[in-house]
């Protein structure tokens, strides 16, 4: 028996949330006044559930590395974000949201939950309208929807390119409101280095003011992780340079349960890496796989002469390329999820037609799509007999307006023009659908310590489907943790102010400060970057998009050997009472360090492909869907829930089964 | 490419702080100019000496985390980029850069590059929010049709990211045009409209308190600013500002 219960309430999928709202204990306004909650990390997530939790009557303390909660890394999310609108009148629906996610997810999230999600989905539109977000609206006044991948509606609502900027600059001034109002005490740079506990309850954090280097204790009556994900564990990776696991790892080590860390989303569509020096990667939005074209030349001589700058893309002719994506998947050609895209583009690289230096890239091509708009404009405006030239203005003009901004940022990169020539791209690390194991309600296995948003593993199975981020990270913050919350609270009415001086808070400061002080003494002989960058080389070749025994078994050694130089080598300079970024950076490091080993632990542990986790050794043997990725529900079908016990080698693993009462299992096929 | 890079050092707030030269070597011309000063902080760790503080996160241009002014430019020489977007083809070899913290009375330096930007949280919270509470109860989003002029005006002033290159740029050290943003977008739109009064008075207020300077329409800002905002928001603020004193 499992020591995991979900608490999943009792009844029909469609009425459990209601049900539960119903049924679950309130707190008086009076008593919610003398009720602190921590809030780590201020992105839609956080931020959302900071302002919220302020609103209804708590005392909230918030907590973000950046120097101002508006700047965490939600605000980099272009798309958009789903909601059961239905709108468009196209026939969605909650349950028609819920199943494109289930299913999009590979059969890998828990129903319940993304039902629920679901359900609240189109609330979060309302409320951020509410705030002022400015969505896009047609001529009628009325909000905009554009499609995104693998889905058959238009549910996706979007502000240009820059959706999650609007929707975090809503929380933030949800935020900023009640800042004004002295219920949130705002942290900036403070970075949280551990979670308090006392008597099995999360009871505080330990933090580091990261201007002055102060060690500060900080007290509540629950503590919520809103730390986002673990895409750089992998070094290079869309995230933000800051983004970081610590706080989820850190929690991880005091009880809480690690779910799927092998779900990674590595996204098909971003800018190749140009050389070793490359700090981060940046992403291309999926909407551009609406109209862009991916192919590699069918030739090796080809490849091999555009390598070498005697042969540009534009004079290939049509049958000198291969569009592998609508020679493989006729039915959803570059329309495929993001994970079997990701897959397809490796396949062709690895085995030698990179187009680039390095190997490394395939060609998102407009061309065509830039003849069809401009067709269809000299139709629209009767132009007869157009030249070529005005064909390819007038498209021109039509992929400026869609995707102008994109272009920009990818010819300000680049240095090259990609209305003239095709872009060139490659896929990275995005997204980490795995992280903190939570039940229903949001709590981690210890009591009092709730995760949310991308930090916790819940609603996205083993794949992400685009503009769903956004969808759970507010969902979370707005309404659901305020529920869920309040019932745990309610049991805290009697509890008064936690104090800071207990012998628990004096042993978490102390660890916190040891370790500080091991970085700033530990006289070695290489940065953190230098060991950051080798850890990443590991997880991209061996836990990347596609993995096998050997290959983890290996990183798994690999790994380990890493952390044990980098223990006696990582050199750290400046010291400890000032503002020192090598320092919060080597901290962080040594958390993906443990985090990445058991990240090929689970990776090893799980033999089946599924979603973004791709076993070499679990493909389709014949038949239609021969080479394509084979889930097995018969032996997979749970949440691999991992508790700590010292190393990451020793940790052990417990089970979620995982119940399917209203979705059939099936294989995705996108043939 | 080799440079010679003149960078702004000081120890903390209180410190005095001066100009201090560096070279760096076999610079490529694809990097952005975040990771040449990543290249200058590594040759300076594996040195024993401190790296170079500077504020940075997303490297793609929306976080508004970093600023540097860069050969007397905010953000540098190139225009609609910040500084994790300005790449090394926009200089040449044997080239000498000046790399100075954003000045303003109002962002004080914390250390080297870094300065401290709390008070534009503080002018937000002054009054740049929309008074309604998080309650699944709010009515339809479709329930008020918004022109599309005006949303997609809102929208172009929304999308300013807070870097304060603006003030940076300007030689009073003004906030107008980041205050001006964040006005024109709620009074542009009918839900911003009900605040829009208190909301001004007490945004320009707070400005002031926070010690910026005033507006004298040079238009240095709107020319640095990496998202093209707009002068006519400091103009929309003003009349906003203007009506909202007669009513008193």
């Amino acid at each position: 028996m499992s020591v995991l219960d979900s608490k999943i309430p009792k009844g029909p999928l469609k009425d459990k949330w209601t049900t539960y709202k119903d049924k679950i204990n309130l707190v008086n306004p009076a008593n919610k006044r003398n009720i602190d909650v921590i809030v780590v990390g201020t992105g839609l997530a956080g931020g959302s559930a900071a302002a919220t939790l302020a609103e209804l009557g708590y005392r909230v303390k918030a907590f973000c590395y950046q120097d101002s909660p508006r700047r965490a890394h939600s605000i980099a999310a272009q798309g958009g974000i789903n909601a059961a609108k239905n709108y468009q009148g196209d026939g969605d629906s909650t349950y028609r949201l819920f199943y494109d996610t289930v299913k999009g997810g590979d059969y890998r999230s828990r129903e319940a939950n993304v039902y629920r999600l679901a359900e609240v989905s189109a609330n979060i539109i309302d409320q951020c309208v509410a705030q002022g977000v400015p969505f896009a609206r047609d001529y009628g006044g009325l909000l905009d929807n554009r499609s995104f991948g693998g889905v058959l509606v238009s549910r996706t609502f979007y502000a240009k390119g820059q959706t999650g900027q609007q929707l975090l600059l809503g929380a933030y001034s949800a935020m900023n409101r009640q800042i004004a109002r002295g219920k949130i005490e705002m942290y900036n740079r403070h970075e949280m280095l551990d979670v308090v506990k006392v008597n099995g309850k999360a009871r505080g954090i330990i933090a580091r003011n990261l201007v002055t280097g102060e060690i500060e204790r900080h007290s509540a009556h629950a503590v919520v992780i809103a730390s986002g994900g673990y895409g750089n564990v992998y070094f290079l990776s869309t995230n933000a340079m800051g983004s970081n696991a610590t706080a989820a790892w850190k929690i991880h080590k005091k009880g809480a349960f690690f779910a799927n860390p092998c779900y990674t989303q590595i996204h098909p569509t971003c800018i190749p890496r140009s050389g070793d020096y490359q700090s981060k990667l940046t992403l291309m939005s999926e909407s551009l796989r609406n109209d862009g074209r991916i192919w590699v030349p069918k030739n090796m001589e080809d490849v091999l002469a555009i390598r070498e700058g005697k042969l540009k893309p534009t004079q290939l002719s049509e049958d000198q390329r291969d569009y592998y994506l609508e020679r493989r998947y006729p039915a959803f050609g570059n329309l495929v999820p993001r994970d079997v895209a990701s897959r397809a583009a490796k396949e062709r690289c690895d085995a030698g037609y990179g187009v680039n230096a390095t190997g490394e890239a395939v060609y998102l091509d407009f061309k065509s799509a830039i003849e069809r708009y401009g067709l269809e404009q000299a139709k629209i405006h009767g132009i007869q007999n157009a030249s070529k030239e005005k064909i390819t203005a007038l498209g021109e003009a039509v992929v400026e307006e869609k995707y102008g901004n994109l272009f920009q940022m990818y010819e300000k990169i680049v240095d090259e023009n990609p209305y003239k020539t095709p872009m060139m791209i490659y896929p990275a690390t995005h997204y980490t659908m795995g992280g903190v194991w939570v039940d229903y309600n949001l709590m981690t296995t210890v009591e009092g310590l709730y995760c949310i948003g991308e930090a916790n593993f819940s609603d996205h199975g083993a794949n992400r489907l685009g503009a769903s981020a956004l969808m759970q990270g507010l969902a979370d913050g707005y309404f659901v943790l305020p529920y869920t919350i309040g019932d745990y609270l309610s049991h805290e009415i009697r509890t008064g102010k936690i104090p800071t001086d207990s012998p628990e808070f004096d042993a978490a400061e102390k660890e916190v400060t040891e370790r500080i002080n091991f970085f700033v003494n530990n006289k070695g002989t290489h940065s953190v970057d230098y060991f950051h960058k080798r850890l990443g080389k590991v997880m991209w070749d061996k836990c990347g998009m596609s993995r096998n025994a050997q290959g983890l078994k290996e990183a798994i050694a690999e790994i380990k050997a890493i952390r044990e130089e980098f223990y006696k080598e990582v050199k750290v300079p400046g010291s400890a009472n000032e503002m020192n970024p090598e320092l919060e950076k080597a901290g962080r490091v040594a958390d993906f360090l443990e985090l990445g080993e058991l990240f090929a632990k689970d990776a090893l542990m799980r033999e089946e492909s599924c979603g973004g986790h791709f076993r070499e050794e679990s493909v389709e043997i014949d038949g239609e869907q021969k080479g394509e990725a084979k889930r097995n529900d018969k032996d997979y079908a749970f949440v691999a829930a991992w508790e700590y016990k010292g190393e990451p080698s020793d940790a052990v693993l417990h089970k979620e089964q995982l119940e399917f009462k209203d979705i059939e299992l099936k294989q995705r096929s996108y043939k | 490419m080799n440079l010679t890079l003149k960078i702004w050092r000081q120890k903390g707030p209180q410190d005095k702080g001066k100009m201090v030269d560096y070279k760096v070597t076999e610079i490529s011309e694809h990097m952005s100019f975040l990771e040449m000063m990543d290249v200058l902080n590594e040759q300076l760790t594996n040195k024993g000496e401190e790296p170079v503080a500077f504020d940075h996160d997303c490297r793609e241009g929306i976080c508004g985390m970093c600023s540097m002014y860069i050969n007397g430019e905010a953000h540098g020489p190139d225009r609609g980029v910040t500084t994790c977007q300005l790449h090394m083809r926009m200089f040449k070899d044997g080239d000498t850069i000046t790399i100075e913290p954003f000045r303003a009375k109002a962002f004080p330096v914390i250390k080297d590059l870094v300065v401290d930007r709390s008070s534009f949280d503080r002018i937000q919270q002054a009054g740049g929010y929309i008074s309604v509470n998080t309650s699944g109860n709010t009515q339809d989003a479709n329930a008020i049709p918004i022109d599309k002029h005006s949303a997609d005006t809102a929208m172009d002033a929304a999308t300013c990211i807070g870097c304060g290159a603006c003030v940076a740029s300007c030689k009073n050290s003004s906030a107008m045009l980041f205050v001006g943003a964040k006005v024109s977008q709620y009074a542009l739109l009918p839900q911003g409209r009900v605040e829009a009064t208190d909301r001004v008075k007490n945004m320009v207020a707070q400005m002031d308190l926070e010690g910026f300077g005033n507006c004298t329409n040079t238009g240095a800002c709107e020319v640095e600013c990496p998202k093209g905002i707009s002068l006519e928001n400091i103009a929309r603020m003003n009349r906003e500002f203007f009506s909202a004193s007669i009513k008193g």
